[in-house]
């Protein structure tokens, strides 16, 4: 597998002359490999935004180093990179530039002097990634969150990157938008085998990824799969996090008496659990 | 009020008019501002407005809507017909009630004047009517390029008028909404002293400062993310058309300029 | 303070070509002491209708009973104030609206308006600023140096602050993480239980709902379509799915059970536990058949 970012050591405060302060992000290593979801979670100002923030040169780690695609990040290569990886934020309003939506979705494109012919088929294509083609000339304000989110991501795909980061780009929508955005998301996934970083503090979303680091005060946590992960309970809860719904059934379960092999993490195997654990004699 | 309002409203449509490039309107219009001053007689005056009408004609607008959106100026419109009416004091006298004179010239005057007024707002009005406020944008920023060497920043200024544009919605939506918040918490603009109403203004435009402030800086970023580096090296997504259309109708303007000219006493 | 809304509809901009219907005969009541959900998509109309039970919006058509106060469409509304203490209003992201310069100036910003001493007002910012466990710091503070998590409480304390009796809540947690949100919802249980505060909680959370509230109103396309209490709501999957909505997760993994089982369990549960607890029941009564 390769390797398409890593971060070595990095730390990052906001006031570094302040040493009482503690560091947003405090001697974070990790690596993502190439086609991997990885997703990031952690509870507000746990520093989980401000790695995103790292990794494309939106800010540069005070110690150790950052490195996408084999390069170390710096001020030369930073546009290089930042044409290969996508970014979606949590405020849909605040990132439309665009009067319409397929102006905004060209935004990037201009931006990297891409001809006039290929960033029409481009803006189409991006577009139809997301489902959002029939709403080519539709103005922000007449679109829901999760449609504005949707054309973010369109927005992010135009320039072929090979990476997403989606920071907290469902927290601000209702459950409506947050499904239609995931779903975006998954279908993306098996079609482009694109590199996803999901940067949330929602569980449910997390356990769609390959593998998940828990970030609390700055620090990793924890790293590995969403099961070895949501293995560890109750102790995810006291960093302020949820655990989701299946998981948390299995242990209020569990609690009560209801004999069952293991804790589960999708309803379906809980259900089949209980059945046979309980009622198939 | 607000509702009735035609300036700056924008209306999709298909027609001739709203067909014609942006560049070319915005010229028709600079130019037609310089051409009205031919007017100066009777003959000149209705070809004038002949024209104009031909023009509110293929804009597919209906002239009721603009003389509606007229309602906000009327008064301004008649307070100069009445100045000049009362104060030309030339010609034959018309009509004299105590120390109020009209004379032939005075009346003159104030219908040529209205009518002047009338032409002007109408084809400004037209070109707002007809033309989406970001192509307007499109169009200065192409006509204006000429002048980024004296330093002029026509991109910068355009893309800030854009983006305002893009945001007008959204602040006008939060506005309503931090409002209403405080009017919850007892506050109270509409009522009381001025000075009462001043100071509950103070709750309204601090947040929304505050949230401008948030919106631009989230804006900044998410625009450098997607390699926002200012204007050099960029390509253009929106594509200006200039075609036929666009020649009729700066021809035809030409044109309505030598009749006007020859026919000027 | 009971409200009522009858007939209630309401369009934007009327009268002109821009006018929007975003209410049609609403018909709601909300006894004193109730813990009310109101659910629906987005422009469903539930926020429109939430600034109709503080009158910050009058209705075009109906009547909206505010306790003794009667909003009658094509009627001048007159002295709103008295209703607008009574009433207190959260709104989404209510952070947004902070503005004084110090969190304590803030919370005592309604509280003034309505007429309380200064020396009251400034006790109930002390007394709320710890009963949302915020550290006793942050009065002096100004509100804008805080997290967000933090300023949400502060607006919250000062919608508190003119001590209402009905408290109307609009996605109160939307954007807070999972530990934030379970807080805030609890310290507004805590209000309903121990002040007998009447809630109303707009939201789109079933979850929500349905753990906390004891009414539900569902809200489609600027109608109230159903309403009544929260086993009988979630318990009809059926006539949710007519409005694109899905009872609460723990509701349908009843159902499942209930299918692998072959017969009803004896009551809906409406929060996880409770299922817990009821599938505990059954297992045991299986075993020692």
């Amino acid at each position: 597998m390769n390797e398409i970012v890593s971060l070595q050591d990095v730390t990052y405060s906001y006031s570094p002359e302040d040493s009482d302060m503690r560091k947003a992000v405090d001697g974070i290593s990790f690596n993502i490999n190439d086609g991997e979801w990885i997703a990031i979670v952690g509870h507000n100002g746990s520093g989980k935004s401000t790695m995103a923030k790292l990794m494309n040169g939106l800010l540069f780690p005070q110690e150790g180093v950052v490195r996408v695609l084999g390069e170390t990040l710096n001020e030369e290569n930073l546009w290089a990179i930042r044409s290969q990886m996508g970014m979606v934020f949590q405020n849909p309003d605040n990132q439309f530039v665009g009067a319409t939506v397929q102006d905004d979705v060209a935004f990037a494109l201009e931006n990297n002097g891409i001809p006039f012919e290929d960033m029409v088929k481009r803006v189409h294509e991006s577009l139809a990634q997301v489902k959002m083609e029939r709403f080519l000339n539709s103005e922000p304000h007449h679109l829901s969150g999760g449609q504005k989110q949707r054309v973010a991501i369109a927005g992010a795909l135009a320039l072929k990157p090979r990476i997403l980061i989606l920071d907290e780009a469902t927290s601000m929508l209702d459950p409506q938008g947050r499904e239609e955005v995931l779903t975006t998301v998954h279908k993306l996934r098996e079609d482009t085998r694109l590199t996803v970083l999901s940067i949330t503090h929602d569980l449910e979303e997390a356990l769609l990824a390959d593998r998940i680091l828990v970030m609390n005060q700055g620090k990793m946590h924890a790293e590995g799969t969403p099961r070895e992960i949501f293995a560890r309970g109750q102790e995810l809860v006291e960093l302020g996090l949820d655990l989701p719904f299946s998981l948390k059934m299995s242990s209020l379960m569990l609690a009560q008496g209801v004999s069952l092999e293991t804790e589960h993490m999708s309803e379906d195997e809980l259900v089949k659990d209980i059945w046979i654990s309980n009622f198939n004699k | 009020m607000m509702e009735k309002m035609i300036f700056g409203r924008y209306i999709p449509g298909d027609s001739f008019i709203h067909k014609l490039d942006p560049r070319s309107k915005l010229i028709f219009v600079f130019l037609f501002i310089a051409i009205v001053f031919l007017a100066n007689n009777a003959v000149t005056y209705a070809l004038l407005l002949a024209f104009t009408l031909l023009t509110v004609f293929f804009s597919r607008i209906r002239l009721y809507f603009l003389i509606n959106g007229l309602k906000p100026i009327i008064f301004l419109l008649i307070f100069t017909f009445l100045l000049h009416l009362f104060f030309t004091k030339e010609g034959d006298l018309l009509w004299k009630w105590q120390f109020i004179e009209v004379y032939e010239e005075g009346l003159r005057q104030g219908i040529f004047i209205s009518v002047r007024f009338m032409v002007l707002v109408f084809i400004t009005s037209i070109l707002t009517l007809t033309t989406s406020p970001i192509s307007i944008t499109d169009g200065m920023e192409v006509l204006l390029n000429p002048f980024k060497r004296f330093k002029l920043p026509v991109h910068e200024l355009a893309l800030m008028m854009s983006i305002s544009l893009r945001f007008i919605p959204t602040l006008m939506d939060e506005t309503d909404k931090i409002m209403k918040a405080q009017m919850a918490r007892g506050s109270d603009i509409s009522t009381g002293s001025i000075k009462e109403r001043l100071k509950a203004v103070v709750p309204l435009l601090i947040p929304l400062f505050v949230s401008a402030f948030k919106r631009a800086e989230d804006l900044a970023v998410a625009m450098e993310v997607r390699g926002y580096r200012g204007g050099e090296g960029r390509t253009r997504y929106r594509q200006l058309k200039w075609d036929w259309r666009d020649h009729t109708a700066l021809v035809l303007l030409g044109f309505v300029a030598v009749v006007l000219w020859w026919l000027r006493s | 303070m009971d409200i009522e809304l009858q007939q209630v509809g309401y369009a934007y901009s009327k009268g002109t070509p821009f006018e929007k219907q975003a209410l049609t005969d609403v018909n709601l009541h909300i006894p004193s002491g109730s813990y009310q959900a109101i659910i629906g998509h987005t422009g469903s109309g539930k926020s429109t209708l939430l600034q109709h039970l503080n009158a910050l919006l009058k209705p075009t058509e109906g009547t909206v009973k505010l306790g003794g106060l009667e909003i009658r469409a094509n009627k001048k509304a007159k002295n709103l104030k008295p209703v607008r203490q009574k009433i207190g209003i959260v709104f989404q992201f209510p952070e947004h609206q902070l503005f004084d310069e110090t969190v304590l100036k803030d919370i005592m910003f309604g509280p003034l308006n309505f007429g309380v001493p200064a020396d009251e007002a400034e006790r109930r910012a002390r007394a709320l600023v710890e009963q949302l466990g915020l550290p006793e710091e942050v009065l002096e503070k100004s509100p804008f140096d805080l997290s967000g998590g933090q300023m949400r409480r502060v607006a919250i304390a000062g919608v508190l602050a003119m001590e209402p009796s009905v408290l109307v809540l609009d996605e109160p947690t939307a954007g807070l993480d999972p530990r934030g949100r379970q807080e805030i919802m609890e310290l507004f249980h805590r209000l309903y239980v121990e002040k007998g505060l009447t809630i109303i909680l707009v939201t789109h959370s079933m979850e929500d709902a349905a753990r906390y509230a004891n009414r539900v109103a569902i809200m489609h396309e600027g109608r109230c379509v159903l309403s009544g209490d929260p086993e009988e709501i979630f318990g009809d999957e059926q006539h949710l799915s007519e409005f694109q909505l899905s009872a609460p997760r723990v509701v349908r993994l009843q159902r499942r059970f209930e299918l692998l089982l072959g017969y009803s369990l004896d009551k809906l549960c409406l929060t996880e536990e409770q299922l817990a607890v009821e599938m505990g029941n059954i297992v045991r009564k299986e075993r020692d058949f």
